[in-house]
């Protein structure tokens, strides 16, 4: 840090070791063991995306207290009985091992828990951030170049080994880890970034790159990386490209199904995919790469993107509001659009409960004096700070004299402007203090987005499960999302994970959400948290073309087994 | 006893979480095109002058003093939405005023304002002097308390606590008198919509130099402005065999 601020971390410091203490004090409470033994947790810990996973029996799992060791993670195999191992899948042999061996001669590309034991090694391979599921792999494969992920993936398709491709393991669904003795395919040794036109903006990198690094490459020539969330310093951008990942960014930006030019993947039978174009335009023929994006490794494995980069906007301004009534809440993403239009970046949605959350669970002030029933982030990027704060001046008092909102706050500078995200980010950790949370992430019409909270807390009042002393399991309901992208996070606090909270969930959420056509899975993807509910968002007629798809490519089955459709 | 009568002067700086970069000539830090905000140090005085009013101390007003460039009236708003009264801002775009002169033109501003009571930040962190509090304090001959971390007022006498080495001490004296704030004093606010409104029918002086006797003719001259040489990144092997060898290359083994 240079001298001439170097006296203000000390500030911001402070604050932390303020905060660490707060939560040190309301660990014992906590009965998700974080994961401890896994190398950038720290780095998820404060960041934790919002983790959607339907309440997966997983959860039902009773944890001993964190007092004593550190419990075990149930394997995926037990929480979900009627998941068989598939028994044309080869077991892995040692002549298997050495042929990966020589294929990849390196002794740090190959974990082999197979001739000998490695179950540490292998423990954080196996299981995912959340510790809600664990597979039990037996070999990691960690290629370098995209011959050597043709290779192995020939080999296992020859010899019916089954493959579960893996990228920064962040994943929220289950769909980054195995479910039996699928080999992890690992690709955190393919991160070289291949070129960036300073011109177009346009960057290729291997699948192996992690996000953070991808954005900082863009940020060195004034660009920015089109995908931001919260997982950045760990997850890879080919595992973004692969689970189709949204984000923070996706409502100025879009999604990846525009913003990625090009793939280079490698098929089941080892045949390398390459389109990794770099045009902007390409009306020839069917557009295949689509198919790997949101694709969950299910078809292939993503080597290397081709991606466009908008150019990163020098003037952000944020400000946080206090509304009335959701009415309110729909005006103002309405105005905001009118007012704010091509400098509006993000508009999110949190409800009093979720701020109530976040303030016990961190200790932290909110940023409003008054109470209201819902507060809305909204950030602004642009080129100009100037055009931008009168922009933003108008529309803030516009807003204001309509009494659309009731009150607000906007960041006089960058400190203030981390605070206010705070208080949108902070909610995903915040909701799982009191013992754990049942996460839901949900794509719902505008109109009724909210309805859903609103009914789902009316449900667990009335059936006695929700309520301030301990002997009640859940402790809150409470919503909060992206609005500008109509997905709702729809969070179910609860002390203590329960059959009956579970029963009075699912499947009314899913069938909630079918009912308005929206979708059981926005952001997070289907893995094998969601398989089983697909159903309610997709026809029969849509799942057999895609299982179809998935005959094409992968005719033996043997990618990402288990999951998906 | 009449009010208290605060003056709290602010400075419009590169945002403390921005990163400086020296510009090309190699004379100065880069401003241009950089994001600016109000000192830290003096969000901290303007919340303290706030708390006092808050607490019930009897403060007649609170002025919001700034010299520079017309954007610090920005910053002047921001401290009137924090609750401030009222503004002056000496327009100057060309002079970069050292901490003598603002010092000089301070003790005027607090003589035809008749001030009873400066909290100003300890420091600016954009050249990190550090003087002007103290230079105030003398040139008007009143008592200062400096690196306040927490500050009372009854009737005259003001009681400051500050920070020292290994502990803090307690000062007491008599108004008038200078209050320089140090970080732990308080929490500045967030200036609330309704405030920021209201901080826009606030009444602003504009003046000028020309508008105060004072000589703020430079005294020092930057020679040159560097950067801390790049911190040299480190290098990752892939096994333990990698290690050793890069050991032994190192000399280490």
């Amino acid at each position: 840090m240079p001298p001439i601020n170097r006296c203000l971390p000390a500030l911001r410091c402070l604050r932390l070791v303020d905060n660490a203490a707060q939560r040190q004090s309301l660990r014992p409470l906590t009965r998700i063991a974080r994961p401890t033994i896994r190398h950038h947790q720290s780095r998820l810990h404060h960041t934790q995306a919002e983790a959607s996973s339907s309440a997966s029996t997983a959860d039902n799992a009773p944890q001993s207290p964190p007092a004593t060791s550190k419990p075990e993670v149930k394997y995926t195999s037990e929480s979900y009985p009627n998941i068989k191992r598939n028994s044309k899948f080869k077991e892995l042999s040692a002549d298997d091992v050495q042929y990966f061996k020589d294929l990849l001669g390196n002794e740090s590309a190959v974990v082999d828990g197979v001739t000998k034991d490695a179950s540490a090694e292998l423990e954080g391979f196996n299981s995912d951030w959340m510790r809600k599921y664990r597979g039990q792999a037996r070999l990691v494969l960690k290629p370098s170049s995209t011959e050597q992920v043709s290779k192995i993936l020939a080999y296992c398709n020859k010899k019916l080994l089954a493959v579960n491709p893996q990228g920064g393991n962040t994943g929220l669904v289950g769909g980054s880890v195995p479910v039996y003795d699928e080999i992890v395919l690992n690709l955190s040794r393919m991160n070289k970034i291949r070129s960036f036109d300073d011109v177009s903006g346009i960057l290729v990198a291997d699948a192996g790159v992690i996000l953070q690094q991808a954005d900082e490459h863009a940020a060195k020539h004034g660009y920015i990386f089109p995908l931001d969330l919260g997982a950045k310093g760990s997850c890879q951008i080919g595992g973004n490209v692969a689970t189709n990942a949204g984000g923070l960014r996706l409502l100025r930006y879009g999604s990846l199904h525009g913003n990625v030019l090009g793939l280079e993947a490698v098929l089941p039978d080892g045949t390398i995919v390459d389109d990794l174009s770099t045009l902007r335009k390409n009306n020839t023929g069917y557009d295949l790469k689509q198919l790997f994006i949101g694709g969950e490794g299910t078809l292939g494995i993503i080597t290397a993107v081709s991606i466009i980069c908008p150019q990163r906007s020098p003037a952000v301004n944020v400000a946080y509001f206090g509304l009335e009534s959701y009415e309110n809440v729909l005006q103002a993403f309405k105005e905001s659009k009118k007012h704010l239009s091509e400098i509006l970046s993000a508009f999110e949605l949190m409800d009093v409960g979720s701020q109530h959350l976040y303030r016990n669970a961190t200790g932290a002030k909110l940023p409003l004096e008054g109470e209201y029933p819902f507060y809305c982030l909204i950030e602004t990027s642009g080129s100009n700070s100037d055009h931008d704060s009168e922009k933003l001046n108008a529309f803030l008092e516009h807003v204001m004299s309509e009494e659309i909102v009731a009150d607000g706050v906007v960041a006089q500078d960058e400190t203030q402007l981390q605070s206010l995200w705070a208080c949108r980010e902070g909610i995903s950790e915040a909701s799982q203090h009191w013992g754990g949370v049942y996460k839901y992430d949900l794509s719902i019409p505008l109109p009724e987005l909210y309805d859903l909270v609103a009914e789902c807390r009316e449900r667990f009042k009335s059936n006695g499960l929700m309520g301030e002393t301990d002997d009640h399991p859940v402790k809150d309901v409470v919503g909060y999302g992206h609005m500008g992208d109509s997905n709702l996070h729809l969070n179910v606090a609860v002390r203590r994970y329960d059959k009956a909270v579970e029963k009075a969930l699912e499947p009314w959420v899913y069938e909630w959400v079918q009912k308005r056509q929206g979708s059981i899975s926005a952001e997070h993807g289907l893995g094998l948290a969601k398989k089983e509910y697909v159903g309610y968002s997709r026809s029969e007629t849509m799942l057999r073309l895609m299982k179809q798809i998935k005959d094409v490519y992968d005719p033996n089955g043997i990618m990402n087994p288990y999951k998906y459709i | 006893m009449s009010g208290l009568r605060i003056l709290v002067p602010v400075k419009r700086v590169i945002d403390y979480a921005i990163k400086p970069r020296v510009n090309k000539a190699g004379t100065a830090v880069e401003t241009n095109g950089v994001k600016h905000s109000m000192n830290p140090f003096d969000e901290l005085s303007i919340e303290q002058a706030v708390r006092l009013r808050e607490a019930k101390v009897p403060v007649e007003d609170i002025l919001v003093f700034s010299a520079g460039p017309t954007k610090s009236q920005e910053t002047i708003r921001t401290a009137m939405a924090m609750g401030a009264d009222r503004g002056i801002h000496v327009v100057e775009e060309k002079i970069e005023l050292e901490p003598l002169g603002v010092a000089k033109l301070l003790k005027q501003v607090v003589e035809k304002e008749n001030r009873n009571l400066v909290i100003l930040g300890k420091q600016s962190i954009d050249d990190d002097a550090g003087q002007t509090g103290q230079m105030l304090a003398g040139l008007l001959g009143w008592p200062q308390a400096t690196q306040a971390s927490k500050v009372t007022i009854e009737g005259e006498q003001c009681t400051v606590t500050r920070e020292v080495d290994g502990g803090v001490e307690t000062l007491k004296a008599k108004l008038p008198m200078i209050i320089t704030t140090d970080l732990r004093l308080n929490e500045p606010r967030y200036a609330s919509l309704p405030n920021i409104m209201k901080a826009k029918k606030k009444p602003l002086e504009k003046k000028t130099l020309a508008d105060y006797d004072v000589d703020v003719s430079k005294r020092m001259k930057t020679v040159k402005v560097i950067e801390p040489p790049p911190r040299q990144g480190g290098g990752k092997v892939d096994d333990v065999d990698g290690m050793i060898s890069k050991l032994k290359e190192l000399g280490a083994i």
